[in-house]
């Protein structure tokens, strides 16, 4: 616990130490907001549904962006030899990591609160569907990371880990898609509908905390941070 | 303090390793030498939990590598190849990081940080960061990182790589200080460093240990004994048979004849002492003129260059 919150420290500061952190924040919030603000006034409309609507899409650069270094710059430099011949167990790395991750991409996030505040003073706002976005946006952004951060240890070349981990997402993303899922045999129709991101993230959007929805994340997340634990271990073989 | 039993690792179709067995006492420098792709890196990584042997163990202070792994890590310091640091991180920080995960209590980090910034002499660069040093400064970083927490066992894979003459000094001088408490594990290609630092000499060819010992030892082992350069004047084919009868000559080679009828041997000793008096007593006996007579040991060089190119 401690180990991984020194861990976690660590990484966080190395993001906000170098200049590719601010870059980060302020092209993704200048870029969603100008996706919400595009339809805003045509559509009149006081929601933010098509700001979570283009979520998963903007999550899709970014989020592999953030986790294509954590691994493949530490195997470059050679750094992971001193990290990981320090008195460290693997999952407390791995932990570290990837909450340093979560906690910069809730912050980028968390900036953008000045949307849902617009829409406060602009009228009368159905706020359900909006915590119910951002809590998907973070469960979503989590299983990003997690599947990022798992390919970037695999990967010794920082843009091979983006590309495959932006791939791997949208592939996971897509498999629950309708157009995906008419191609279908019926009987594995409810399988990949349930194993799609996209559709647990629209069900959280409605507002409604289903625990399916929570547990689906959550072990999507526990699921690859453990591979990226074992992956760990076979660098030893 | 370490003891290795039959190590051994593959990659894939090369023998990196080819089980290796060897043990080093606590306190003292311990040199393991060889040349490029010898198997030194991988040693060196299995002893510190990086990679796992594929068979034979290794204990480091009565610990298990595969099956107490954390304590192992507890105990060594290690400078991996290269010495790969942080670059974004500043000299201070990547010190206080490695200090914390080494569980300094607390209030210790401070002065412990501070202690090594001393000793590694890094206060001309404390408010920089990482990538803006020098090589110099960057392997002091590297060092500071391995002793912060004062390990008992220290490895340290190629020291001096890349320093300029007057850094591997200062450096070298910092290990064997340390060598008098701890026990020093160091990997070099280059021969006056580890006969310069080293107690013990490990030498490795091909992932197989080819010859250990102490310097002087390796160096008088080498082709069975010393070597003996002797100038003579007098008639060469007796002086010839006359050689064949000392009993502590090996071996002997006719070098060149001089002018003036002097002629040079290469005399190959058998090991014992004193072969000296006896060619002396030789060439007095039959009255012929002895103008040099001197015993060479192998360098440090000769040797390390015999059991590496023999078999490559």
């Amino acid at each position: 616990m401690r180990n991984m919150l020194i861990i976690f420290r660590k990484e966080l500061r190395i993001f906000f130490d170098s200049p590719i952190a601010y870059i980060f924040i302020i092209a993704f919030l200048a870029f969603s907001n100008w996706l919400f603000f595009r339809s805003f006034f045509i559509v009149g409309q006081i929601s933010m549904r098509d700001y979570f609507f283009f979520i998963p899409w903007i999550f899709l650069v970014f989020v592999p962006a953030v986790t294509m270094r954590l691994w493949a710059e530490e195997k470059k430099i050679g750094t992971i030899e001193v990290l990981m011949t320090l008195p460290v167990r693997n999952y407390e790395v791995v932990l570290g990591k990837f909450l340093a991750s979560f906690s910069f991409v809730m912050i980028a996030l968390a900036l953008s609160f000045s949307l849902p505040l617009t829409l406060f003073f602009l009228g009368d706002v159905d706020f359900g569907p909006i915590i119910g976005g951002y809590v998907g946006a973070c469960f979503l952004g989590g299983a990003y990371l997690a599947i990022g951060l798992f390919v970037s240890n695999l990967a010794e070349n920082q843009i091979v880990a983006f590309i495959i981990a932006a791939l791997l997402s949208f592939a996971l993303f897509i498999i629950g898609e309708d157009i995906v899922l008419a191609t279908l045999p019926n009987s594995l129709v409810p399988t990949f509908s349930f194993l799609g991101l996209g559709k647990h993230f629209v069900s959280l959007q409605r507002g409604v905390l289903d625990s399916r929805d929570v547990i689906y994340y959550v072990s999507l997340i526990g699921f690859f941070l453990f591979l990226n634990t074992q992956s760990l271990e076979s660098r030893k073989w | 303090m370490i003891e290795a039993k039959n190590l051994t690792k593959r990659f894939g179709d090369t023998l990196a390793v080819d089980t290796i067995s060897f043990a080093v006492n606590k306190g003292g420098i311990v040199g393991l030498l060889g040349p490029n792709g010898a198997g030194k890196t991988t040693t060196m990584r299995i002893l510190t939990c990086y990679l796992t042997a594929d068979s034979g163990t290794a204990t480091i202070a009565g610990k298990n590598v595969l099956t107490q792994s954390l304590e192992v890590r507890r105990c060594i310091g290690y400078l991996p190849e290269n010495n790969p640091l942080y670059t974004e991180m500043g000299v201070v920080d990547y010190l206080k990081f490695i200090a914390q995960i080494r569980h300094i209590p607390r209030k210790k980090i401070k002065p412990q940080v501070k202690e090594m910034i001393e000793v590694c002499g890094l206060e001309p660069v404390l408010n920089k960061k990482i990538d803006e040093l020098s090589k110099g400064f960057r392997q002091r970083v590297g060092l500071a990182q391995a002793m912060i927490h004062n390990p008992a066992v220290l490895i340290f894979d190629e020291p001096t790589v890349g320093l300029d003459p007057n850094q591997i000094v200062e450096i070298r001088e910092l290990i064997k200080r340390l060598g008098a408490e701890k026990t020093v594990i160091l990997s070099s290609h280059i021969l006056p460093e580890v006969s310069a630092t080293c107690k013990q000499i490990i030498i490795m060819n091909r992932g197989r240990i080819v010859a250990s010992g102490t310097p002087e030892e390796m160096s008088s082992h080498a082709r069975g004994g010393g070597v003996v350069t002797m100038v003579v004047r007098g008639p060469v084919e007796q002086i010839k048979d006359k050689l064949k009868t000392v009993k502590k000559v090996k071996n002997f080679t006719m070098q060149e004849t001089e002018g003036d009828g002097q002629t040079r041997f290469e005399i190959i000793s058998t090991g014992e002492e004193n072969i000296n008096e006896d060619l002396f007593r030789m060439v007095a006996e039959n009255g012929w003129v002895l103008s040099e007579l001197h015993q060479e040991t192998l360098s440090l060089e000769d040797v390390f260059q015999q059991l590496t190119l023999k078999e490559s």
